[in-house]
């Protein structure tokens, strides 16, 4: 048994968290934290050199061409830096979602510019409230053009590119929805920016008037499409929020160590160690889950829907779960502004609503292992 | 990443598996895998019997503590091949519950400790289950500080008086020998006082009780000492050195990879897949729902956990720490699982006899034993400690009665 990333991968992910050391500091963070600047575009331009934005894109593409596993251990260091940069929705969802789907004019035209970084790309999925069903797409699409408005959708307001989920059918059944392909600088896109949790990464409000789109995979094929690259981002979106995690719990953890209260470290008492040894217990959990996602995502097997819906759980609540008690150890200051523990909070709490609700996944995860043990 | 076995290692596993296949009791195969939570007791036959037959057949083909030295009873087998065996052992494996005591604690501290001699003498019969072992350490008044200890042993020349009371020790009323600390100097700090010996456990006044626990059952003794004897020949390690053979012992406790502990959640999704409530089956009901995913991440995590450490074995690394979560979650799922199974039943969830409708009194039966699970081996609060101190690096707590002598400190709280 070799459950555990091979020496390469860890190397990338040593290699990765030095970068991310230098280019991402929390001071970096801030810059787009304070509306300075919708996102680190240096950052972003040193991922794409670094090759980290195209690492699970196929050479052919524009890639490296190496794999999911590789993605794993940089989505990992994303979330331990709290990076501020679309890799999520460019990375796990359009890119993926064109892996899947696209057809072979697609992937030249979008791939290669996501792995240099010239193209940002994002899924637009919600309309307001609720979680990811078919019942929940209103927008609709006729005669290749899209009518309807998709909020939030994570980076819309700089991203270039779109995959929309729309209806092309009325029979109540999944195969109403179909997925279109929208080049947002097109006519008939109205993009506002919307306030939201976790100002690092932003959300925006797409309005779409007669757009004209192209289809991505086949007609009614859209939500058998969409589950796969959700299943996948679910996976990513662990490791990074397993980084998160791990984070909160250092902060915790060096917080506790240098703190003198009552003559004594904070970390001496059993209140304090205990809230961060379940942190840790949590974290290893999540890490653990996400593990076995990993490979079931890597190898495309079988297990992943029930492995992605296991990591994304685990690993939401491990990060829900750290940030919080890492602004609990660090008592008043841990509530200031200036203080990085709420950039993590605000971090967890959005990743947590991105694919859909914690609830939602919990639903999903039941249903597969039914299924499972059904067969 | 992947799940498969090296050449060798799946080499290994189909020796491991022919010989299962050929030797095992195969008569108790379904009573056996059955029997998922608690202690086993098979309805026909002495579980103790039963076993000792299983283990010296295992230490007659070589698979009797197989990790350890061919001289003393094993077969030098690796960490990793090791964890194959338990593997292909698989339910059998629960027949070797009188001996885990032995194998998993008492022996490696002989093995650490003890003289070539008793080496010789006594761990080939103990990995055969010919002799079973079992541990005194806990007393009524040192649990978690097991260093407050108080049974008296003290020097006669040659030999060593034993008076005292030690609690909690599984199998006393079937073992040959045990593994004892006792205090041996009452007038030097706690941990410096400590010395650590073998007995008899036929030696004359030793007195074995058992006792009656809160779930109604009695899985556990009391053994009182009177005036006992023991040689200084079976003495194990330096007098006041008690304290660092104990480490010995209670390192190895934890080091069990690949055992997998209960966590119920097989048995609440079964549970919950049958039982209708009004409104359908609970499995349907979203609040059910919710808490049965919560439940079985946490498994699934446990189970991942413990192929990390298991591959770490396989590569010859030692695993890190994580291992050490286990029983620190599994020990409250089974307590959460056991009281919202319950909830689910309602007023039937009062009964311990047990219907089919109610699980046949299975939550009841957890419930009313899994707050052993959380102080057994270690409390909820003294793994935290562990996680925090040595996985964090935190503090160690402050110990007010580290540089007192022994009998200064108090023993009443008021």
């Amino acid at each position: 048994m070799n459950f555990d990333f091979s020496d390469d991968q860890k190397q990338l992910r040593d290699q990765a968290r030095k970068f991310l050391a230098e280019k991402c500091s929390p001071k970096a963070v801030r810059v787009v934290l304070d509306g300075k600047a919708p996102y680190d575009k240096e950052l972003w331009k040193g991922l794409a050199e670094m090759g980290f934005l195209g690492v699970a894109i196929p050479e052919e593409f524009g890639g490296a061409g190496a794999g999911h596993l590789e993605l794993c251990v940089i989505a990992e260091e994303m979330g331990r830096a709290n990076a501020p940069v679309p890799f999520s929705s460019t990375v796990y969802l359009a890119a993926e979602a064109l892996l899947i789907a696209g057809s072979d004019a697609q992937k030249k035209k979008w791939l290669p510019a996501i792995a240099t970084g010239e193209a940002i790309g994002t899924l637009a999925l919600f309309e307001g409230k609720g979680n990811p069903t078919p019942k929940n797409v209103k927008l609709t699409a006729a005669n290749g053009a899209l009518n309807g408005v998709k909020k939030p959708v994570p980076d819309g307001a700089i991203a270039n590119f779109a995959v929309v989920a729309a209806r092309t059918g009325s029979s109540g059944r999944e195969n109403d929805i179909s997925l279109f392909l929208v080049d947002l600088r097109d006519r008939g896109v109205e993009v506002k920016s919307l306030t939201n949790l976790d100002p690092t990464r932003g959300q925006a409000e797409i309005a779409f008037n007669d757009c004209k789109a192209e289809p991505l995979g086949g007609a009614g094929e859209g939500w058998s499409i969409l589950t796969q690259v959700l299943d996948r981002a679910a996976v990513l979106c662990a490791f990074e929020q397993v980084g998160g995690s791990d984070r909160t719990l250092e902060m915790g953890r060096d917080y506790a160590l240098d703190r003198i209260a009552f003559g004594r470290q904070i970390g001496s008492f059993q209140a304090i160690k205990h809230m961060l040894a379940d942190m840790y217990v949590s974290a290893t959990l999540a890490r653990s889950n996400s593990y076995y996602g990993a490979w079931a995502l890597s190898t495309n097997a079988a297990e992943l829907p029930e492995a992605a819906a296991a990591a994304r759980i685990s690993a939401t609540q491990a990060f829900q779960h750290c940030a919080k008690n890492n602004i609990q150890v660090h008592g008043g200051m841990g509530f200031t502004w200036e203080f990085d523990c709420h950039m993590y909070y605000r971090r967890a709490n959005a990743m947590a609503l991105g694919l859909g609700s914690l609830s939602y996944w919990e639903d999903q995860l039941i249903d597969r292992m039914r299924k499972k043990n059904a067969a | 990443m992947n799940f498969d076995d090296t050449p060798q290692e799946a080499a290994f596993r189909e020796t491991a598996r022919k010989w299962v296949d050929a030797n095992a009791p195969k008569e108790f195969e379904q009573e056996l895998s059955k029997s998922s939570l608690g202690r086993i007791r098979l309805a026909k036959h002495d579980m103790v019997e039963v076993g000792k037959a299983w283990q010296k057949k295992k230490a007659e083909g070589g698979w009797a503590c197989l990790h350890w030295p061919r001289e003393y009873g094993g077969r030098g087998a690796t960490p990793i091949e090791r964890v194959i065996w338990q593997q292909e052992e698989g339910v059998y494996g629960k027949l070797t519950q009188p001996f885990q005591i032995g194998e998993g604690m008492c022996g490696p501290t002989v093995m650490a400790w003890g003289s070539e001699e008793a080496k010789r003498r006594y761990l080939p019969k103990l990995a055969a289950g010919e002799e079973i072992w079992c541990q005194l350490f806990s007393e009524p008044s040192a649990g978690s500080d097991v260093a407050g200890l108080r049974t008296r042993a003290e020097n006669r020349g040659d030999s060593w008086v034993v008076n005292g009371q030690k609690i909690w020790t599984s199998g006393a009323h079937y073992s040959d020998y045990g593994l004892l600390i006792a205090r041996t100097d009452p007038n030097v700090p706690k941990h410096k006082g400590l010395t650590m010996f073998f007995l008899d456990m036929k030696s004359p006044g030793v007195e074995v009780r058992p006792i009656k626990q809160a779930n109604g059952m009695q899985e556990f003794n009391e053994v009182y000492f009177t005036d006992v004897v023991i040689p200084d020949s079976q003495r194990l390690g330096a007098v006041g050195e008690g304290w660092s053979v104990s480490l010995t012992t209670l390192m190895n406790e934890r080091m069990s990879i690949g055992a997998r502990l209960a966590t119920g959640v097989p048995e609440m999704f079964e549970f919950c897949s049958k039982l209708m409530l009004e409104n359908g089956l609970a499995i349907d009901d979203p609040a059910v729902r919710s808490k049965l995913a919560s439940w079985a991440v946490k498994s699934s995590g446990l189970k991942y956990t413990s192929y990390r450490a298991i591959s770490a074995l396989s590569k010859g690394e030692r695993p890190g720490p994580e291992n050490s979560i286990g029983k620190l979650v599994s020990g409250l799922m089974l307590q959460e699982i056991a009281a919202y199974a319950m909830d689910l039943q309602g007023a039937a969830g009062v009964f311990t006899g047990g219907d089919e409708e109610i699980a046949h009194g299975q939550f009841q039966q957890m419930l009313l034993s899994s707050p052993s699970m959380r102080i057994a081996g270690g409390t909820d609060e003294i793994l935290r400690n562990i996680i925090a101190e040595r996985v964090l690096g935190l503090p160690g707590d402050i110990r007010v009665d580290k540089d007192v002598p022994y009998n200064k400190i108090p023993t009443k709280g008021r």
